[in-house]
């Protein structure tokens, strides 16, 4: 997985409150077998016409926007379906950070395991950084220090310990998973005797 | 959590399928059962082939292929691309000796659908699958949530999913349910009360005389859409009624563990004093039949009601919000709800797709005709579905009023198949989401009750059951 240190750059602002994860990217892209590619497609029906043409004002076909690496978004983004397209999209498109009040859980579960990193801040800071990101001013997020700068503003986050870790090391999570093999199978050895009509061959 | 003390079947289940700590502080979870459908997880089987990686334990995986299928010519799936993922799902599972049931076996079916049907849903298991509504399973006392492809992978691998305990909360609803009310009006009206992140962190338990007093099928409606209020997962206490469900079912437990089984489940209801970080309430009188207005589910009103008028939002992001809603739904403030003119009727999905769905729609169209204007369509939740429903004669009824009767799938609830709804129509949905664009770029949906669905397919307008006759 990707590693996440810092990041530098100009954001979006997209100030729409419960951005579903059919908006982010919508169902004809999901036949895909394959994780890349999804990023001229993110937020397809408020970036593109009828016709397939660029709607020129949605906010990521402008520059210098349509560079960004960061997202400033409305409360409950991320809602709905699980689909990791979502993550996978931005990430293709660019976008390593998105910036809000709320997440939905299983999205906010899906960045991590992207190297996407997931904000949560509170409803004055999203406002002032909102206006930053519409004034353009350029955004610094160190994620060692926790820590977002645009302009005057200085706005410390939260994020727990081993999703920071991830992130900043790139880790594999399934490889450390199988590290813990032994005990796995041990669970299900004991589980066999207490519970074995849930080991019933199907 | 403590492990000491009153316990909910939250903190129960949890403790019983924690495998132990990593040293990143991150705890290991334990996965009874592994659902797989086609969208979600051809990119982890990938995944694994690149690492080199076996399948952990195969026969806890069950395979199936509904979002993409077609609803009415299953010998031929046309789009190029939604064939190559159902054929990729039959490839996988063969490879790694998982059961998958194909597109002419009869057990095929929405994943949420079957999981019950055949009888893998049990109570106590944790369950997860790469789809959100795998809240559904929820309804058996089983901890069931939904996964991102990723974790897909991770549970191929290992059997077991990397997470930190949800927080436990309650909602209560209380009393008879007045008549037209049922099950999809409850949730429907729990998360215009919540809101869309009410439930968020969460594991919600429902809990009270109306929530068990309803069958399997209503339990597994409310279950569904907890993810519509943010809830990681929806539960509710097993009891008779669950196991008188799961008796018999294909994959239920056997004569042999049966009692050891219903004595393990009987201990999962949360005891008398544990603890809930949120409770809410409900007195099940104040609830009328619900319909949704807008492009979130939490967007509901009465069906009495009317649409909402922006400039009575009580912030600027919420009259924003409501603005957005209106005009992509096309509606005016304050028009009656029994007002709106529909174009579809689409009475189907993981949510409302069970034979007790299509038997109250028969019971409603019975000897009637659906309004000139408007297409309606039916679509059976698994093959089983509506093999029982054909040996009920209830098709004959609906194709007679002038519904299409289909094959099973997810079909128009979220549109990947060719079910969809064209710019500006007009539907209403059993289904869960009505978010911008769900069902068919331009489409507008309204969520409501099977019962509520059919009589607005007699009428054309969206109806209220109780002024039906």
């Amino acid at each position: 997985m990707d590693k996440f240190h810092s990041l530098k750059g100009i954001a979006a602002p997209l100030p729409i409150v419960n951005i579903d994860t059919d908006m982010i990217i919508p169902k004809q892209f999901l036949k895909t077998i394959k994780r890349t590619g999804l990023g001229v497609s993110l937020f397809y029906e408020m970036r593109y016409d009828n016709d397939g043409n660029l709607i020129k004002d949605f906010v990521l076909n402008t520059s210098p926007y349509d560079q960004s690496k960061i997202l400033v978004a409305g409360d409950n983004f991320g809602c709905g379906s699980s689909r990791e397209h979502a993550p996978w999209s931005l990430k293709d498109f660019g976008i390593r950070s998105v910036i809000s009040t709320s997440f939905a859980d299983i999205f906010y579960n899906n960045c991590f395991q992207n190297g996407i990193l997931p904000i949560v801040v509170s409803p004055e800071n999203l406002d002032q950084l909102m206006t930053a990101a519409k004034n353009q001013i350029e955004f610094t997020i160190d994620l060692p220090e926790q820590v977002i700068k645009a302009g005057n503003h200085l706005i410390k986050f939260e994020i727990e310990d081993f999703r920071k870790e991830r992130l900043l090391q790139g880790l594999d999570d399934i490889g450390i998973t199988l590290g813990y093999k032994d005990k796995i199978i041990a669970y299900e050895e004991d589980k066999k005797n207490k519970k074995p009509w849930l080991f019933k061959d199907n | 959590m403590s492990n000491q003390g009153p316990k909910t079947l939250f903190d129960k289940i949890w403790s019983e399928h924690l495998v132990g700590q990593r040293e990143d502080g991150t705890n290991l979870l334990y996965i009874d059962r592994h659902l797989v459908h086609e969208v979600t997880s051809p990119q982890a089987f990938e995944g694994l082939k690149i690492s080199n990686r076996p399948v952990h334990r195969p026969e806890a995986t069950i395979a199936v292929a509904d979002h993409n299928v077609p609803t009415i010519n299953r010998q031929n799936i046309e789009d190029p691309q939604s064939k190559i993922q159902v054929e990729t799902l039959a490839k996988n599972t063969k490879e790694h000796g998982i059961q998958y049931f194909d597109l002419m076996d009869q057990r095929q079916g929405i994943v949420h659908i079957i999981g019950p049907e055949q009888g893998i849903t049990q109570p106590g298991m944790t369950i997860v699958c790469g789809d959100s509504h795998t809240s559904t399973h929820g309804a058996f006392g089983a901890l069931a949530f939904g996964i991102g492809t990723s974790e897909v992978e991770h549970v191929l691998a290992t059997q077991t999913i990397v997470q930190n305990p949800a927080k436990n909360m309650r909602i209560s609803v209380n009393g008879e349910l007045p008549f037209g009310v049922n099950s999809k009006d409850l949730i429907l009206y729990i998360i215009g009360k919540i809101g869309t992140a009410g439930g968020t962190g969460h594991v919600i338990e429902y809990a009270g005389s109306s929530i068990m007093g309803l069958s399997m099928e209503g339990r597994m409606t409310i279950c569904n859409m907890s993810i519509e209020a943010g809830a990681r997962a929806g539960l509710i206490s097993p009891d008779q009624t669950t196991f008188n469900y799961i008796k018999g079912r294909p994959y239920a437990p056997g004569t042999e563990h049966w009692d050891q089984a219903v004595e393990y489940w009987s201990s999962l209801p949360s005891d008398n004093d544990a603890n809930y970080d949120h409770e809410i309430v409900i007195d099940s009188s104040e609830i009328d039949p619900m319909v949704t207005w807008g492009t979130s589910p939490e967007d509901v009103v009465s069906v009495k009601g009317t649409v909402p008028n922006p400039s009575s939002a009580k912030t600027e992001n919420k009259k924003k919000s409501i603005e957005r809603s209106l005009e992509y739904m096309g509606l005016k403030p304050g028009t009656k709800i029994t007002d709106i003119k529909l174009d579809k009727i689409f009475i189907g999905s993981c949510t409302n797709g069970r034979i007790e769905d299509l038997r109250k729609v028969a019971s409603i169209v019975k000897d009637k005709k659906i309004a000139s204007h408007v297409q309606a369509m039916i679509v059976p939740g698994s093959g089983l579905v509506k093999k029982q429903a054909e040996e009920e004669g209830i098709d004959k009824i609906l194709k007679d009023a002038g519904f299409e009767w289909r094959e099973a799938g997810c079909s128009m609830c979220l549109g990947m198949n060719p079910d969809q709804l064209k710019p500006g129509e007009r539907c209403a949905s059993t289904s869960n989401r009505n978010f911008e664009g769900r069902q068919g770029r331009g489409g507008r949906t309204h969520l409501m009750s099977p019962e509520l669905a059919a009589a607005s397919a007699i009428t054309g307008n969206i109806s209220d059951i109780r002024d039906f006759t």
